[in-house]
């Protein structure tokens, strides 16, 4: 723990520096592909941040919310591709389709305000399979989607006049399109960060803090629920849709298989895994679920190294042994690998409370 | 009114499998209030373990009649799928009962990915077909055809959904059950074992989702290590939609689910002038479930579930 003033701004510069060079050890010592792997990885680092402040903070659980990422990247795909013929610049078409997608979000919010629980969950997951199912079937009579094949050529995202899709010289340093690519994705995580930090601790924090553990004494206590509902949906989408244009700028390519259920599934594994609610923990929940499957990848080495040759295909083998590490960093660390001090300090304190609670919980239920 | 009836008719089959499956689920739910997002998968399991004895039975000349080498299929599919629904409780569910709630939800969803992918390594990516051995008879039924197939999938279906209700209204077994989803520590001071009570519970959704699972297969000819994912959904979706908890909730509602989707594929491009196409079905079933659970947001035969916390 820094103590003094001093202490926390080295911490931050070396923070800085490191976050910094990190893509250059990165492309030095792993290679292009894991350049893109961690510009995915932060990617979904902003969504999980997104995803955190809707499930995480105002405890609604929401299972469809790839659809607002699809909508982000839908968004700046029509708009900035051949498809209609648009090439709108990238900062008109980012804030379009982050609103676009916040509008979804209220969209989604204002029909399920009375639900909770494990029955928004479902809506929620229907919402996200219908988007999908729309997305990946409008392409007739009209097309606007293009079905199935996605779209494609989608325009790299341009700043100051340079598209980072290209290489560029600054500096003397030669910087690759994954490079430019990580330093836009780091500072709007870093924003995004500080939003989600500012908006803990602020007056909308903890009314959500507070609808999240009770609604009905948040009500009494005169929060309007609504409202404070609706804006968790919107924000979360908007984050959301935000990422999703992104990854269409970066990637240059979206088709609805991108965005089935499993993707929102995984960005819920993330926010649980790391420590709902805890910003770091999110952070860490997202890196580790983006970066250990592709890891995971290495197996093939690993079972030459061993056995001689490869018994089973890395690729198939991967997700089973994904599966694996979630079900058992779950038995071992229920509450994420950095749980939320506020709730800590609440199962910690009130340990044996729980378990009374939950035992009345289940006789009042019915 | 042909369509009508023959789209009736599909969604009923359809339906009472779902039905099935749903069960499955709000037994468990009944209980632990848990989603067991694995569930689908071992449906898909039951599918796949059938399908393989099938096929060695087919394969190796065994001169039996095709129905009674279904049988021997689902004879082998309903004791693995009940030993896996025991497992799963056993190591992902069991250790969990006292956890956050959402971190038995993650270990389901892990359990299904491993059984998704265990699945994919045994048995390939490909479609695996279901051998025609099975009767391929047709009937006139009000200006439409019923196989014999169907006939066999909803009959089955609706005697398994009698005997469960009598097995849950009626024996000792049921009343503890019911008794430890009002409450396990109570049932528990009555002498009810409530882990005994949930395992069994775990077999018996298992099991019925191994009948399930082969009887899809049977129906669409095909089994697939995915086959599992979007049955499940649906088959959640049809228990949430009747009111999740409830036995005959689950039935009604995967009735009703399979009908709808049914209906709608049939009908839904009269309605919007060709406009949408039988590709929608699945947007069907997840917008009726919406509307329903915006408007009666506890499920149509749900009772009304205070809060939880």
């Amino acid at each position: 723990m820094p103590r003094s003033k001093r202490q926390v701004w080295l911490t931050f510069i070396a923070l800085g520096v490191m976050l910094a060079l990190l893509p250059f050890v990165v492309d030095f010592g792993l290679g292009r592909s894991w350049l893109r792997i961690m510009d995915l990885a932060l990617l979904y680092v902003m969504l999980a941040l997104g995803l955190n402040i809707v499930v995480g903070y105002a405890g609604l659980l929401d299972l469809g919310y790839v659809a607002f990422y699809a909508v982000g990247a839908y968004c700046y795909a029509l708009l900035a591709s051949p498809q209609f013929g648009l090439h709108l610049p990238f900062w008109a078409v980012l804030p379009i389709g982050a609103a676009v997608a916040g509008l979804f979000g209220v969209l989604l919010g204002t029909p399920t305000l009375r639900l909770r629980g494990d029955y928004l969950a479902i809506v929620t997951l229907g919402f996200g399979e219908i988007i999908r199912i729309f997305l990946n079937n409008l392409n007739a009579p009209v097309n606007i989607t293009n079905g199935p094949q996605g779209i494609n050529q989608i325009d790299p995202v341009s700043l100051l006049g340079m598209s980072l899709g290209k290489t560029h010289q600054l500096f003397g340093i030669s910087l690759s399109a994954p490079h430019q690519y990580y330093y836009l994705f780091l500072l709007l995580t870093l924003l995004v960060v500080f939003i989600s930090m500012r908006l803990q601790d602020s007056r909308i924090g903890r009314a959500w803090a507070a609808i999240r553990e009770d609604e009905v004494a948040a009500e009494a206590m005169g929060i309007n629920v609504r409202n404070i509902k609706l804006l968790a949906f919107a924000m979360g989408a908007t984050f959301g849709g935000l990422a999703g244009g992104l990854f269409a700028g970066f990637q240059g390519f979206i088709s609805p298989e991108s965005f089935n259920l499993m993707e929102s599934v995984m960005i819920l594994c993330m926010i649980v895994l790391g420590g709902m609610g805890n910003i770091p923990g999110v952070i860490l929940g997202a890196l580790l679920l983006t970066v250990l499957p592709e890891a995971l990848r290495y197996t093939g080495d690993l079972q030459r190294a061993w056995l001689g040759h490869v018994v089973v295909d890395p690729s198939d083998l991967r997700m089973l042994l994904f599966g694996m590490a979630l079900i058992l960093v779950m038995l071992f660390r229920p509450a994420g690998l950095l749980p939320s001090r506020q709730r800590k300090r609440e199962l910690v304190a009130e340990g044996d409370v729980a378990v009374q609670e939950q035992a009345s919980v289940y006789d009042a239920r019915r | 009114m042909d369509i009508f009836v023959q789209q009736l008719i599909n969604g009923l089959v359809l339906g009472s499998v779902y039905a099935l499956v749903a069960l499955g689920y709000t037994m468990v739910y009944g209980i632990l209030e848990l989603i067991n997002f694995a569930h689908g998968e071992v449906t898909m399991i039951g599918a796949m373990v059938a399908l393989s004895v099938i096929s060695a039975l087919v394969g190796n000349g065994v001169a039996l009649p095709g129905v009674v080498i279904a049988l021997l299929g689902l004879l082998a599919a309903i004791p693995a799928c009940m030993a896996l629904g025991f497992t799963i409780e056993r190591l992902a569910y069991r250790p969990l009962r006292n956890a956050p709630r959402l971190a038995p939800l993650i270990t389901a969803i892990g359990v299904s990915i491993v059984l998704q992918n265990l699945a994919m390594l045994i048995w390939g990516r490909q479609y695996i077909s279901f051998p025609p051995i099975l009767p391929q008879g047709r009937h006139q039924l009000l200006g439409a055809s019923i196989t014999d197939v169907q006939i066999v999938i909803l009959v089955t279906s609706v005697m398994l959904m009698l005997v469960l209700t009598l097995l849950v209204k009626r024996t000792r077994l049921g009343r503890a059950m019911r008794a430890t989803a009002q409450s396990p520590q109570i049932a528990g001071l009555m002498g009810v074992n409530a882990n005994t009570v949930i395992s069994l519970t775990f077999v018996m959704g298992s099991a019925l989702a191994a009948v399930a699972g082969v009887m899809v297969s049977a129906y669409y000819g095909l089994a697939h290590y995915y086959m599992g994912f979007l049955l499940g959904l649906k088959a959640f979706s049809a228990a949430v939609l009747g009111g999740i908890g409830n036995l005959a909730g689950a039935m009604f509602g995967g009735l009703l689910l399979g009908v709808i989707e049914s209906l709608g594929a049939g009908y839904i491009g009269d309605f919007t002038g060709g406009f949408l196409g039988s590709n929608y079905q699945d947007v069907f079933a997840f917008f009726v479930l919406i509307l329903v659970l915006v408007f009666r947001p506890s499920g149509l035969l749900g009772e009304r579930v205070g809060e939880r916390a």
